[in-house]
């Protein structure tokens, strides 16, 4: 079970530089839990930022400033950690970290919402720029509504496996598709897919209900 | 640092923080992992992503059991980071100005690829592929060097 379908390094480079809205690099927080090559990549992009930091002039701090800089450092030492994630019993999550504690709980503690034709979702987060991530819910063997896109948009299986375009993409792949790809992902059968989707533009769907409905749901 | 801050006041503070992180978080550096500066390049990135979009940046958790871990590395072939470094700069230095231009402002001007497109006057797409070239001849030099190392 070795994930095939990765995000660009355009996305890596970029979470890496810190230039991602939160919704993107939610998703490629998420990707690089299950990913060691992205992992690796993105550690790689890094590396240029410390080179890029290493080469800098150096600028002159005020007078007092290292005083200051102690100062803070020992306010810090006070600091309470954060409470440490209490799992149940040893399993493994289906929601790694990042993604499980922006949801607020794993797979079975959600509260999903009706999106049509059984599929359900849940908004998580909404950027001022517009991009949206959200958990998805296909059932088995069903079709998201035929859609495309006005922008971007990034699908990451997080359970089960849906096909697109004659690709199969499960846990830890990636999808990404752009306003060209007028795509239909079918839930394999068994299981239902669970995905992390993130758009930077609403979803145009195809279907008349879609569209009538799409202005309520918010997608 | 500096030149991201509104101001030289805002921007001394911010350095002040990453510095006194820095000290507090020293014994969390593993030197096999990184090199000093790309850990202190992060630290710095995610202080000035709270600081100017009041928001956290999503980041994996070491310690979550949902985590797939490392392969595991040879003991004999830990990387010298600073070597690694030294291939960055070669690379970076040969690269074509335009493919320059758009990594610098990347990371050191905090802009997303659709503010360097606009900035640039140049499509989102070349943005992208100027990006992912730029990184694909780093990560050849990177490579070679672990294959060296591998030998």
């Amino acid at each position: 079970m070795s994930i095939i379908h990765h995000p660009g390094d355009d996305f890596l480079v970029a979470y890496a530089a810190g230039d991602l809205a939160q919704a993107w690099s939610l998703l490629i927080a998420t990707h690089i839990a299950l990913c060691t090559a992205c992992r690796s990549r993105t550690g790689d992009a890094e590396a240029i930022g410390g080179v890029f930091l290493s080469d800098e002039d150096p600028v002159e701090m005020s007078a007092g400033a290292l005083d200051a800089t102690l100062r803070r450092a020992m306010a810090m030492e006070n600091d309470p950690a954060p409470p440490p994630v209490v799992l149940s019993g040893g399993t493994v999550p289906v929601l790694p970290e990042p993604l499980r504690g922006c949801a607020g709980a794993d797979i079975d503690g959600l509260r999903w919402r009706p999106l049509g034709r059984n599929a359900e979702h849940i908004p998580l987060v909404s950027g001022q720029d517009g991009t949206v991530a959200r958990l998805l819910r296909i059932p088995a063997g069903k079709p998201v509504p035929e859609h495309g896109h006005n922008g971007l948009e990034l699908t990451m299986v997080l359970s089960g496996s849906f096909a697109a375009n004659e690709m199969h993409f499960a846990r830890g792949d990636v999808e990404t598709a752009d306003a060209e790809i007028e795509h239909q992902p079918l839930a394999a059968p068994g299981d239902d897919c669970i995905c992390l989707a993130v758009t930077d533009a609403p979803l145009r769907f195809r279907g008349l209900f879609a569209r009538l409905v799409q202005p309520l749901i918010g997608i | 640092m500096l030149r991201l801050g509104s101001d030289q006041n805002r921007a001394e503070d911010i350095a002040q923080d990453v510095f006194a992180q820095v000290w507090r978080k020293a014994v969390q550096f593993d030197p096999a992992k990184a090199a000093a500066s790309t850990w202190i390049f992060t630290i710095a990135r995610n202080l000035r992503i709270d600081t100017f979009r009041k928001e956290n940046r999503p980041e994996l958790d070491p310690n979550d059991p949902a985590l797939v871990p490392d392969p595991p590395v040879r003991a004999d072939v830990v990387v010298e980071q600073t070597q690694s470094a030294q291939r960055i700069r070669l690379a970076l230095a040969e690269l074509p100005d335009e493919q320059k231009q758009v990594v610098h402002m990347s990371f050191f001007e905090d802009k997303t690829h659709a503010e360097i497109s606009a900035a640039l006057e140049i499509p989102l797409g070349t943005v992208k592929s100027r990006i992912r070239l730029a990184f694909g001849r780093i990560r050849t030099e990177l490579d070679d060097e672990r294959r060296e190392l591998n030998q």
